[in-house]
């Protein structure tokens, strides 16, 4: 049980302090923008609300932020159930577990840009592996420079390359928690495969999926390096994600007023769906 | 038996084959590389790689990369060890808000505080060096190390803190001497994270440096923009950053999966 202590707060004192600095200045920075004209010189006029409203109609703004719910969605949907069967395959004990959990999550130590990099040389046509296999061997037209369908699908077989392992990981261990006990028990029982699933595996894995999926939310929901130096965006916009077209905002053609209000919905987006998903998956906890 | 383990065989080999790809390509010669395809390395080069071990633009990314995720993994566990003791045992006012407020960091998506982190560390005199970029991931590495460090620490009873104050221990000998070796796998898994998330954040690294403490990323953008194609260059480059969390996630292989379980299984 934890003890009531108020001197507590001079342990926390220096993650606050960091943190802070970190955190609250440069987001004041964002809300001082974000209310702001500005013509250069250092010279700012008071703008109101304006740029919110600006942003939030702009159909630059909505086409972006419907493309970042599409392609999360479809993150989640592809990667949270791949997990778990990668997971509930794996052997649970034996010389092979490290190897495979090492080789699972080399993927998530390489750099983002190098992820890029390496997906771009393995897609591009006639020199990469999966660009030569699909034009050359299967006949399919492929070439994600030119068609946006291509890009998309490259970005996401990317991103579900990168990232599945986290929800594999996350899931065998909780699964490696369940005690023989409770298989031994259900197979007395004569449990079927799928009732061992829902009642056993599932309910172990409860918190470990929470925080999967919570994960998966919101750093594919904040996705920038990888489609960055995959597609750059392109081709034309079909691949702009909502942070690749804050970064366009913000540092390619200096609008800070407007990146600084984009920057603001963005983040109270993030924390919105991320407290939703929280509250709906730990819903059952509280009862 | 057979069937179940074809699922991870399969991933795993779906996992290896871009990992393949660019390690092939590093050893083919910029000729090879343009003139078609080929599965192997036709005429086995290492020019790629003694390119970069001989230019100091290239090598000296690496080593600026790793100095600051050096500084930032020490940086980050130094101060979320007396913050998670503090979550892990002791309740007092505003902990259960700080603890979300200080996860909503994790939140924020890097894009949001690249022009922000750029203006407040240039005006400190920081802009372009080791601790400015060690400073700015310590934004999202703290809140994880906070959190992984007291679901390890959660685990060890209290009882061992009051037989060692019952003994005579002052506090900080306390944590050093009794608290510190028992949640070691905590520690190893919560340094681990930090490198990791440094280590493979790029957007933040590249905004705050330009000169001197640039990192391998932003080293190869321009070999990719200028020097034209050199995919053999860019191949090898990126097959060397594969290798540091290689090494480190070698020596935590026994905790993984509790670890990004954030000890909370």
């Amino acid at each position: 049980m934890r003890t009531e202590n108020q001197k507590a707060w001079f342990f926390v004192l220096p993650v606050l302090a960091l943190v802070a600095f970190n955190a609250l200045v440069p987001m004041m920075t964002v809300v001082n923008y974000s209310v702001q004209e500005t013509f250069g010189n250092n010279q700012f006029f008071w703008e109101g609300l304006g740029w919110f409203e600006q942003i939030l109609r702009s159909d630059r703004f909505q086409a972006a932020l419907g493309r970042q719910f599409l392609f999360t969605a479809m993150i989640l949907i592809i990667e949270v159930p791949l997990g778990i069967i990668v997971a509930l395959s794996m052997p649970r004990k034996g010389f092979w577990v490290p190897v495979c959990l090492v080789l699972m999550a080399l993927p998530m130590l390489i750099p983002w840009n190098v992820v890029g990099s390496m997906w771009n040389i393995f897609t591009l046509p006639k020199i990469g592996l999966l660009g030569y296999f699909l034009n050359d061997v299967l006949g399919i037209n492929y070439d994600m420079t030119q068609q946006p369908l291509s890009a998309w699908i490259t970005v996401i077989v990317m991103d579900v390359w990168h990232w599945t392992s986290l929800v594999v990981l996350l899931c065998y261990a909780g699964l490696v928690s369940i005690p023989d006990a409770y298989y031994q028990a259900a197979k007395i029982d004569g449990a079927s495969p799928w009732s061992v699933f829902r009642y056993i595996q599932l309910p172990k894995m409860k918190t470990v999926l929470t925080i999967a999926v919570l994960l998966r939310f919101m750093d594919s929901f904040n996705i920038y390096t990888e489609p960055f130096v995959l597609t750059g965006g392109g081709p034309g916009n079909s691949t702009t994600l909502l942070s690749i077209d804050l970064v366009k905002i913000a540092l390619g053609q200096f609008d800070l007023g407007p990146a600084a209000a984009m920057s603001l919905i963005y983040f109270a987006i993030t924390l919105l769906v991320s407290w939703v998903f929280y509250t709906l998956m730990t819903k059952d906890d509280a009862q | 038996m057979k069937k179940r383990s074809l699922i991870p065989i399969l991933y795993i080999a779906f996992l290896m084959l871009p990992i393949y790809w660019l390690v092939a390509m590093s050893f083919k010669t910029t000729n090879e590389i343009l003139s078609g395809f080929s599965l192997f390395p036709q005429t086995f080069t290492l020019e790629n790689y003694i390119t970069i071990f001989t230019d100091p633009t290239w090598y000296w990314g690496y080593i600026n990369s790793i100095t600051y995720v050096t500084i930032n993994t020490v940086l980050s566990i130094c101060v979320a060890l007396p913050a998670a003791y503090a979550f892990s045992r002791y309740r007092f006012l505003g902990d259960k808000q700080l603890f979300f407020w200080l996860l909503t960091n994790r939140m924020a998506p890097a894009a949001v505080f690249a022009l922000p982190f750029f203006q407040l560390y240039s005006s400190i005199h920081l802009f372009d060096t080791y601790l400015a970029v060690a400073l700015a991931h310590t934004l999202f590495n703290v809140p994880l190390a906070v959190w992984i460090l007291e679901g390890f620490m959660r685990g060890i009873p209290k009882e061992l803190d009051e037989t060692a104050y019952v003994d005579g221990y002052s506090f900080p000998r306390f944590f050093v001497t009794i608290f510190l070796p028992n949640i070691k796998a905590g520690v190893g898994v919560a340094a681990f994270f930090c490198f990791m998330f440094s280590w493979v954040e790029m957007l933040l690294a590249k905004t705050l440096t330009a000169v001197e403490a640039k990192p391998i990323a932003a080293v190869m953008t321009r070999t990719a923009s200028s020097a034209g194609y050199e995919l053999g260059l860019l191949a090898a480059a990126g097959t060397l950053t594969i290798i540091p969390g290689a090494i480190v996630i070698w020596f935590v292989r026994n905790y993984i999966a509790r670890g990004f379980a954030m000890g909370r299984v």
